[in-house]
């Protein structure tokens, strides 16, 4: 077995990958609740001046606040946990009645080398959650794919209005490791 | 509790909208959204139908998109609690020009009057200043909704909250549209954004 390719990956760039993708797209609001796979993201994104990261008490906030972002002619993209899709499913509703471009990127736990066993129920349901709910599920599940995931899951989601969530592996962001 | 002073909220929200000028206004799923429609259609009117507890939330969103207009969200008692956390959000954020005001029956009128958390515990105005959103108050007079109405349009010194007490007469029922597409489209046309 060949050691993994990102071993000594202690500062992944696929978080800056991110950033540049959305830039590119001009996406200027990202409301998120904070994740540690997200950390570099959110520190990116309040260093910005083009972005405002936006905390929120509850990640459906977020779907709400991307609508009337819109409306507004802004676009955003929600960064959460799993734990937090199941938080927004009623709000989720707007997409389609609404029409407006959602992206969201999902940090995943509940898989892959998972310690924590209540975080399984919900992320072992994240995807059909969103697949239910008419958002279009892609994944990354290494640094290298991340790039054009996340090209194509912003193209289809701003060009198209075609509700998209990026699932980042736990395999990609590595299992949380808890010590006593 | 006192029960004096309710006010009638089709003349509340007349008041706030009778001169709105670049205002938009979003309406809170329930009475408030049709109490706008009843105000007079308008190109910015931003009527929900659904996502009960979003209506802060759509606001915020648009304050900090267009940070040059006023935006004035109306919603009702129920709405605002379901979304209470979104008052620690816009505390946060501060946008200026957001204004956020609840018409509050303390009561759940579109399914049956059941009796609110405001009818007997919860002070939305407390929540709202515990949530860093200082200029906060309870209005009772249409005096003090004439003199909201006019600070809504200033808008480098908010955000601002108010809860409106109001009476739980029963109205007849004026109703927006229904086309969620519609509704955005138009907002966004008016603001002088095209088509995707």
């Amino acid at each position: 077995m060949h050691a993994r390719a990102d071993a000594a990956d202690t500062a992944p760039m696929w978080p800056d990958d991110i950033f540049a993708t959305l830039q590119r797209f001009d996406v200027r609001q990202v409301p998120y609740v904070p994740d540690a796979g997200h950390s570099r993201l959110i520190q990116r994104v309040l260093a910005s001046s083009t972005m405002r990261g936006i905390a929120l008490t509850t990640e459906e906030e977020g779907v709400a606040l991307l609508a009337g972002a819109w409306a507004g002619g802004q676009r955003g993209v929600l960064l959460m946990q799993s734990s937090g899709v199941g938080n927004c499913i009623n709000m989720l509703s707007l997409i389609p009645i609404l029409r407006f471009p959602f992206l969201t990127l999902v940090t995943m736990r509940g898989e892959w080398g998972e310690f924590n066993p209540w975080q399984v129920p919900m992320g072992s349901t994240t995807q059909g959650v969103f697949e239910l709910s008419g958002v279009q599920v892609l994944r990354a599940s290494s640094a290298a794919e991340v790039p054009a995931v996340l090209e194509a899951a912003a193209a289809q989601a701003y060009n198209a209005l075609t509700p998209t969530a990026v699932l980042l592996s736990q395999r990609l962001i590595g299992a949380k490791v808890f010590t006593k | 509790m006192s029960k004096a002073n309710l006010l009638d909220r089709r003349q509340v929200v007349s008041t706030l909208l009778a001169d709105r000028k670049d205002v938009v206004a979003i309406g809170g799923l329930g009475a408030s959204t049709n109490d706008m429609c009843a105000a007079g259609d308008h190109a910015r009117n931003f009527y929900l139908w659904g996502g009960m507890g979003g209506a802060a939330m759509i606001g915020l969103g648009l304050a900090l998109a267009q940070p040059e207009l006023p935006v004035l969200v109306i919603t009702g008692d129920g709405e605002m609690l379901m979304g209470m956390g979104s008052l620690a959000t816009i505390g946060l954020q501060k946008p200026a020009n957001l204004s956020i005001v609840v018409l509050d029956n303390e009561a759940y009128g579109e399914t049956g009057g059941q009796t609110s958390h405001t009818s007997a515990a919860a002070d939305l105005v407390g929540v709202a200043r515990a949530c860093g959103i200082t200029a906060s108050q309870a209005i009772s007079t249409m005096a003090e909704v004439e003199a909201f109405a006019r600070r809504v349009h200033d808008v480098a010194a908010g955000p601002r909250f108010a809860n409106v007490k109001i009476d739980n007469a029963s109205l007849e029922r004026i109703l927006p549209t229904r086309d969620g597409t519609y509704i955005v489209n138009r907002i966004r046309g008016d603001l002088g954004f095209q088509p995707i």
